[in-house]
């Protein structure tokens, strides 16, 4: 999944929910596993898979049009007076399970700042480092076309 | 924030079971049917009526309620249907309190008699084989239902939504686990 180069102004809890969901779901249990133990969950909605049309708009200004159909999986839990949402790229329940488990405990003032620190913010560190060396990769072999007109 | 509670606990099984016993009461106004999910709709909403609402309602079913907020957000939740302010404008009409005029509902038009509202009621009991006379289509000769807590002038209402045929409102009885419907075809005499 890639990041559009000057991503729009996200909320704090957008920002975390991106980063849960493209964590994997090993990753979201180890972290889960380091924390104290959370009280019992109340599953809102089971994780359930379905797809998503995503709309794309050619260089910003163009109409949008159908890019194409993704499989998502959805996911809602409530920990005590807090509902957590999960929205996941693929068909992978356990994920979607802790993702929005984790969104429930990060809305939690109580439990906001130890999940901070687990969980969310070396897989957002990971997450960026995996893109930069992506990147890298992708801006060796960049080729530069020049127009006739700019030549001249 | 409210406790939102959970749904049906199989969403496809559960559904499919709800919207066949309301398929079964709607072919046979007047016969009691029993709803087997097992929910927790918040109060005062009862069981039978949230899992109607649950297998019936989606986006694209506005709907009206008079069950306040935590039975407005569990609606919005688990169908994502719109609350609409304006009953007029409403598909599903949910009514636990004191029941709004048949008048005021949406009775669809003659090209399309099928966008009348449903209208939801929550009475304190249904008890067959007493009660009203039921005739009409899906009857072979009468079925009897005592409704108990039944809105004062709800049959008199009712032959006014029955000459408005194909137009009108169809209403679905819910009582506990029990529901029975009252197709707009229905006729209903005092027992």
């Amino acid at each position: 999944m890639t990041q559009p180069d000057t991503p729009s102004p996200k909320s704090a809890r957008q920002k975390w929910m991106a980063v849960l969901a493209r964590a994997s779901a090993q990753e979201l249990a180890d972290g889960l596993a380091a924390l104290p133990a959370l009280p019992e969950a109340e599953m809102l909605r089971a994780p359930e898979t379905g797809l998503v049309m995503v709309r794309g708009r050619a260089g910003g200004d163009g109409d949008a049009f159908n890019l194409g159909e993704m499989t998502v999986t959805r996911c809602a839990m409530r920990l005590g007076a807090h509902i957590g949402h999960a929205y996941i790229a693929g068909r992978d329940h356990a994920k979607a399970r802790l993702a929005a488990l984790l969104d429930a405990a990060l809305q939690d003032t109580a439990r906001h700042d130890a999940v901070m620190q687990t969980i969310v913010e070396p897989l957002a560190t990971a997450q960026q480092e995996a893109r930069a060396v992506e990147a890298r990769k992708a801006a060796a072999t960049r080729v530069d076309f020049f127009t006739m007109a700019t030549m001249r | 924030m409210t406790r939102l509670t959970p749904g049906f606990a199989d969403p496809v099984l559960d559904a499919q079971a709800s919207f066949r016993a309301i398929l079964e009461a709607m072919s046979r106004p007047g016969r009691i049917q029993r709803i087997e999910a097992r929910i927790t709709p918040p109060a005062p909403l009862c069981s039978a009526a949230g899992a109607a609402l649950l297998s019936l309602a989606d986006a694209d079913t506005p709907l009206w309620l008079d069950a306040g907020d935590a039975a407005a957000e569990w609606l919005r939740f688990h169908c994502g249907a719109p609350i609409m302010a304006d009953i007029g404008a409403a598909r599903f009409v949910v009514a636990c309190g004191a029941a709004p005029s048949l008048d005021a509902l949406d009775i669809g038009t003659d090209e399309d008699p099928q966008l009348g509202a449903t209208l939801i009621l929550q009475v304190a009991g249904l008890v067959a084989g007493e009660g009203w006379r039921l005739t009409g289509p899906g009857i072979q000769h009468e079925h009897r239902l005592r409704v108990i807590g039944a809105p004062d002038g709800f049959i008199a209402a009712w032959v006014r939504n029955r000459v408005l045929f194909p137009r009108g409102i169809d209403a679905l009885l819910c009582a506990g686990d029990s529901i029975a419907a009252l197709p707009r075809s229905v006729m209903i005499a005092e027992g």
